[in-house]
């Protein structure tokens, strides 16, 4: 019986220089690369769309009914350059941010004591239950009722739209992280709000982020939808005031214009907003793919 | 074969000379500590009546079978249980809660804190709970970091790092706390074999430069001989403590008495007869 032997491979014994190294990493082609952004590829899609919806309203040539993309961006533009639009944009934009904000840090505020006491969750759960499916619009009545007709109403309306969302997903997102890194925290010392600060948030961020990107879209569909029915305070109508004028007015172009401005808005929140949050937090800590 | 251990066991078989040095007072004593804890409709009796004490610089290794409770043991010094009887007392000061005394090192990857590079999570625990300045910090996160081999990935997120440069991370982050004792939660457990090894070597090799006094859970008889110095064996259903072997070190593969220590060790943990003291 021979005892074991180790027979080296032959480019180790020879000492040879590996001169391939640079074929182990290889950058990918141009085009590979371009495509490989999903803003590209979304770009195009957009495209795509604007064109179909050009062609196909030439042929309908109903302006009343479909306004071709042309009519509806010359419009666009006008009312940009005349300045009702960034106005109405901005009128809508004040009341949706306190309303957001607002939100935001009374779901912060009740998360935060759901996570520290028990009869603050049983609180929140039972909140949530029973706000979270009721939609926001429907307190619109009493809210007028309450707060008269004006931006606090809106902002009343939009709280709601926000919190629940928003303290769902962050009080899922903080009971979801995970026992090795709740012991971290025990283990450096850190209790109460400097515990939630430093490690419940940013290992709940994906929930967070998700939370917050929910109560955004809810706010803002709130928001217009209110505007729709109760329409202007005080001379100053926002966004959906505009539509609802507008469609009043039978100019549909414009109407096509204030949905475009919705979505255009909708669009650079979600596109630029979340997502450069997101690369820079969840992405780059390996938390999302 | 119990003899063999018998032997070891004695007190009197020469102490290493370290712990001469250090006083007479053990760092850490566990006294006849029960544990217990609560599942949704079972109260689980994890150890009973347990008792050691650790010494300054030892490499004191917890062995048993699973549910010997030997990491619910670990959990309890490091903070997070309180006994129903008994006492833990670290230099004199009984345990009460979590602290930057007992640093602990889990098995799971995910102890590391996702959102911060490998020098930022070494440096963390050194300005949250020791209060160091940055600069200091900085400075002594990276002497721990090169420690490790870590220094080319200073600057990674850890979900770059494979399993075992996370550990070596949380090991670096631990021993920078220059803690009382560094709690070793079966570290290696969820690595691969050869990288185990590697592992094992490193964190002795990390043992001769600073001496830190470590507990070191396993369930791998192997494993405890090649780190420790002392060895607790416990037996599970609940956690008894079974024996404790000492002078581990003298242990040596060459002329096969680590291997004779295994079988030993091995006979004695599965031996229905029930060696209970």
């Amino acid at each position: 019986m021979t005892s074991p032997q180790i027979i080296l491979a032959a480019d180790v014994t020879t000492n040879r220089q590996h001169t391939n190294v640079a074929e182990v990493e290889q950058r990918l082609g141009s085009l590979e690369l371009i495509l490989g952004i999903s803003a590209v590829r979304k770009t195009v899609l957009i495209i795509v769309l604007a064109i179909i919806w050009q062609v196909y309203a030439s042929y309908l040539d109903n302006p009343l009914l479909f306004p071709t993309l042309s009519d509806t961006l010359t419009t666009l533009y006008d009312r940009f350059v005349d300045g009702t639009l960034p106005s109405r944009i901005w009128t809508t934009l004040q009341v949706l941010i306190t309303g957001y904000v607002a939100g935001t840090v009374l779901a912060a505020i009740l998360t935060i004591l759901a996570i520290n006491t028990r009869i603050g969750t049983d609180f929140l759960e039972t909140m949530t239950a029973m706000f979270n499916p009721l939609p926001a619009i429907s307190l619109l009545p009493l809210a007028l009722i309450w707060f008269g007709l004006g931006a606090s109403s809106l902002v009343f309306v939009l709280i709601h739209s926000v919190l629940w969302a928003v303290a769902l997903n962050t009080h899922a997102g903080f009971l979801g992280v995970s026992r090795t890194l709740r012991m971290v925290g025990g283990n450096y010392g850190l209790t109460g709000l400097s515990y939630v600060m430093r490690i419940l948030v940013p290992a709940a961020f994906p929930s967070i982020l998700t939370g917050l990107k929910i109560g955004w879209a809810f706010a803002w569909r709130t928001l217009i939808a209110a505007e729709l029915v109760f329409g202007v305070s005080s001379g100053q109508g926002g966004l959906g005031w505009f539509i609802f004028e507008n469609r009043n007015l039978l100019d549909i172009p414009a109407v096509f214009a204030g949905l475009l401005t919705v979505i255009i808005i909708g669009l650079i929140v979600e596109n630029l907003v979340f997502q450069t949050i997101e690369r820079h937090t969840i992405q780059k800590w390996g938390m999302k793919e | 074969m119990l003899q063999a251990l018998q032997q070891k066991i004695d007190p009197t078989a020469g102490l290493p000379d370290v712990k001469a040095a250090s006083e007479a007072r053990p760092l850490l004593t566990v006294d006849k500590v029960t544990l217990r804890y609560k599942t949704p409709n079972l109260l689980i009796t994890a150890t009973e009546d347990v008792s050691f004490s650790v010494e300054r610089s030892d490499r004191f290794v917890l062995l048993g079978p699973s549910g010997c409770g030997k990491s619910t043991l670990l959990k309890a010094v490091g903070g997070y249980m309180t006994p129903v009887s008994g006492s833990i007392h670290i230099n004199g000061r009984p345990v009460k809660k979590p602290g930057a005394d007992r640093m602990m090192v889990f098995q799971e990857f995910d102890q590391l804190l996702p959102w911060k590079t490998v020098l930022e999570n070494v440096m963390f625990p050194l300005i949250v709970a020791r209060k160091l300045p940055r600069g200091e910090a900085e400075a002594r996160a990276k002497e721990y970091i090169d420690k490790v081999k870590l220094t080319r990935a200073i600057d990674s997120y850890p979900h770059t790092l494979s399993g075992g440069m996370k550990q070596r991370v949380a090991i670096a982050r631990g021993m920078a706390m220059q803690p009382e004792i560094l709690l070793m939660d079966e570290p290696f457990a969820a690595l691969d074999a050869l990288t185990r090894r590697q592992m094992q070597d490193e964190l002795l090799q990390l043992w001769e430069d600073t001496r830190f006094t470590v507990i070191f859970v396993t369930h791998s008889i192997a494993e405890a001989i090649k780190i420790s110095n002392r060895i607790l064996l416990l037996s599970p259903h609940p956690g008894r403590v079974k024996a404790e072997v000492i002078d581990v070190d003298l242990a040596r593969q060459d002329d096969g008495s680590a291997a004779a220590l295994e079988r030993d060790i091995h006979n004695l943990l599965f031996s229905e007869s029930g060696h209970r003291e």
